[in-house]
């Protein structure tokens, strides 16, 4: 190495050593250490004791263990997808020229800025099933039918769509960056497309869609992500809709046991976590395997 | 796209106008329920707009709640015996004819009349409250926003009950406190990653040394490891730093830069043509006051990206503050929000909601600020990378 490439070094390094320390300290130890734990029997209060496979092995057998990932995965597949179209919708209407469009561009994405612990409690009291201003709306409608509205956070059948609504309401952030990628669509696409009369439907399909698909695939993904994750809200209205019992069980009817709560839960009320760290690798390992998955999905139908 | 039929022009605006009408109708709910008093934010059907009712009561005209309408004809009564003799009541007609001993009828009440309670200033601890039936007509009523929820509620906020009626806790915790802690983790936070990930970045994008493009792999890399993997032993570590119970865990480590921060600045630091650092090196500038000087000057927009959404992230964080809090002391805001709802339960709406919108204004006014380099921020950050 030549005394000016080493000198580079050296201030590469110097530049970049508060993050060697961070990526060390916050990231890398937690990674190994996790990994660890995850074959050990491992609480804060005593020191970590190697149990080989035992915690993975009572992971499959965990009934809760199941639950919560397939209450996980029912809000994804169905937040995820549903959030896309209605964040795509409204950035195609407000791709329009259409007049005010600052006015409504702000109107979609305040809600997703709102902090989720106020959204909570704001959501909460809309779904409340005597005084809410959801039910409010339906019932008077129902009735006619014979039928009266759920009380969705108290109604294990109702509880997780109610969330998968409320996620709609934030999902302003995503309209934001599809907005953007529709301005990016080069006009004469949609000349030459009018030209060979294509129109409507058709048009998007075939000119919009491609053309958008790689910011897609960035808001699927991170949506997917952070959905597989989800946390905040569902632990604040389980513990709330249900009698504050502090117990974090994903009441009603464990309905909302969450991953993520039930990860929480076993490491930090029942202090097993040897055991949450092997639920965080096998969390860790699925959201690899999805990212893996859409990518590869993706690759074939992406157009750059 | 330009629209060309006024049919598909009054589409997309009927669209537009409903969707923003759903977004909008929550905040309108959170307000409306924030300035109503207690016993309207539970009538079927809702009420938008609070209202305060006036009445007659003894000669005096006072604020009054209504209660319900009385569905008997019948009689409010003086009643002659028994423990409650002297007490007023009512009686309905089949009541009135079999009562011994008779009571002395005070007046008569319709069906269809209001069974109205005076409104006690709560502070004033009045115990038994005047009521009366009065007919629809003698009600007046105008709209009054009830404003003093929000003091009344932001006083209450660490569920040790109402500080105004001088049954103050000892371990009372004022909303400055909580509004306190939640400005340290957020002012601090937006300090240390907008310092931390500037330097760093520089590091990555504008010098060139052997090491530097597998470094920066691995930096990409990390961004794709959930928070959970590394819930626990970051737990471990804050406990033997002896952070636990203390805001440290949530600002001190965005001073050691983050991965998503760092990337997103050298993909900015990496648009500035390379001749303006060539052209100081020549003149002999360090790299140190090339970056101060030069690269950091000509990168606000970033920087400022950067800083809004960490605050934004630090404000509404509830995970953190969860996992690392223990006294309420050291409580910001949101986590305070959601100790609060869990001790007074679902019941008092109209000072959860007053107390939900005072943890949201902040971030609104933000966006009102700053909305240029949000729109900005959110396109660059979500794009293509």
């Amino acid at each position: 190495m030549s005394p000016r490439e080493r000198s580079n070094v050296f201030t590469g390094l110097g530049f970049t050593s508060l993050w060697i320390v961070g990526l060390s300290v916050f990231t890398a130890y937690p990674v190994f250490a996790s990994l660890y734990y995850s074959f050990c029997d491992y609480s804060i209060l005593k020191s970590a004791a190697w149990c080989g496979l035992d915690n993975y092995k009572e992971l499959f057998q965990d009934d809760l263990f199941w639950k919560s990932l397939s209450n996980t995965l029912f809000f994804t597949v169905l937040s995820v997808p549903l959030g896309t179209v209605v964040a795509l919708a409204l950035a195609m209407l407000l791709n329009c020229e259409v007049r005010g469009k600052p006015i409504f561009r702000v109107l979609f994405y305040l809600p997703s800025i709102v902090p989720m612990v106020a959204s909570s409690m704001l959501w909460l009291w809309i779904f409340n099933g005597e005084y809410g201003l959801l039910n409010a709306g339906l019932n008077p409608i129902l009735h006619l039918f014979g039928k009266s509205a759920p009380a969705w956070l108290t109604d294990p059948t109702w509880a997780k769509p109610a969330l998968i609504l409320m996620s709609l309401w934030g999902t302003g952030n995503a309209m934001v960056i599809y907005l953007a990628g529709l301005q990016n669509v080069p006009k004469e696409l949609y000349e030459a497309a009018e030209i060979d009369g294509a129109r409507g439907w058709r048009r998007f399909w075939h000119v919009t869609l491609p053309m958008l698909s790689p910011v897609v695939y960035f808001n699927v993904l991170m949506g997917m992500i952070a959905a597989l994750q989800i946390f905040t809200q569902a632990f604040i209205i389980s513990d709330a809709a249900n009698g504050a019992t502090g117990t974090f069980d994903g009441a009603p009817g464990r309905s909302l046991l969450f991953y993520t709560i039930y990860l929480f839960t076993t490491a930090f009320h029942d202090l097993r976590m040897g055991y949450a760290s092997a639920m965080a690798y096998v969390l860790f390992i699925i959201i690899a395997a999805l990212s893996w998955l859409a990518t590869y999905l993706s690759r074939n139908r992406m157009d750059y | 796209m330009p629209l060309r039929s006024p049919a598909a022009r009054f589409i997309i605006y009927s669209l537009l106008v409903g969707a923003s009408v759903l977004f909008v109708i929550p905040f309108v709910w959170l307000l409306a329920t924030s300035v109503k008093p207690l016993e309207q934010t539970m009538t079927i059907p809702p009420t938008w707009i609070p209202r305060a009712y006036f009445t007659e009561l003894a000669g005096r005209r006072v604020e009054v709640t209504l209660d319900f309408k009385q569905t008997l004809s019948g009689a409010v009564v003086k009643l002659a015996s028994g423990e409650h003799a002297g007490e007023t009541a009512f009686f309905s007609d089949a009541q009135l004819a079999t009562a011994q001993p008779a009571p002395t009828t005070l007046y008569r009440v319709q069906p269809g009349w209001w069974h109205v309670t005076e409104k006690v200033d709560r502070r004033s601890g009045e115990q038994h409250p005047a009521w009366a039936f009065v007919p629809d007509s003698a009600v007046h009523t105008r709209i009054v926003f009830r404003w003093e929820n929000y003091p009344d509620a932001l006083s209450r906020l660490d569920g040790s009950g109402d500080d105004r009626a001088g049954i103050m806790s000892r371990h009372h915790v004022s909303f400055w406190r909580f509004l306190g802690n939640s400005l340290i983790i957020c002012v601090f936070g937006v300090c240390g990653t907008v310092i931390s990930n500037a330097i760093v970045a520089y590091g990555f994008a504008r010098v060139r040394w052997r090491g530097r493009d597998a470094f920066f792999a691995i930096t990409l890399a990390t961004m794709m490891v959930p928070f959970p993997v590394l819930m626990v032993p970051l737990y471990s570590v804050f406990k033997t730093l002896g952070w636990i119970g203390t805001l440290l865990p949530l600002w001190a480590p965005s001073f050691f830069g983050s991965a998503f921060n760092i990337f997103l600045m050298r993909q900015f630091f990496i648009g500035i043509p390379e001749e303006l650092s060539e052209a100081a090196r020549i003149d002999g500038c360090s790299e140190w006051r090339i970056f101060w000087r030069i690269i950091l000057p000509l990168s606000k927009p970033v920087l400022a990206t950067v800083a809004l959404f960490h605050f934004l992230y630090a404000w509404n964080d509830f995970m953190g503050p969860l996992l690392y809090l223990t006294r309420k002391e050291t409580f910001p805001l949101s986590l305070a929000l959601q100790s609060f709802q869990s001790q007074v339960g679902g019941v008092e709406w109209h000072h959860l909601m007053a107390a939900s919108a005072v943890t949201t204004l902040p971030v609104i006014l933000l966006f009102f600020f700053a909305q240029k380099t949000f729109i900005r921020g959110i396109a660059t950050t979500g794009s293509k990378s």
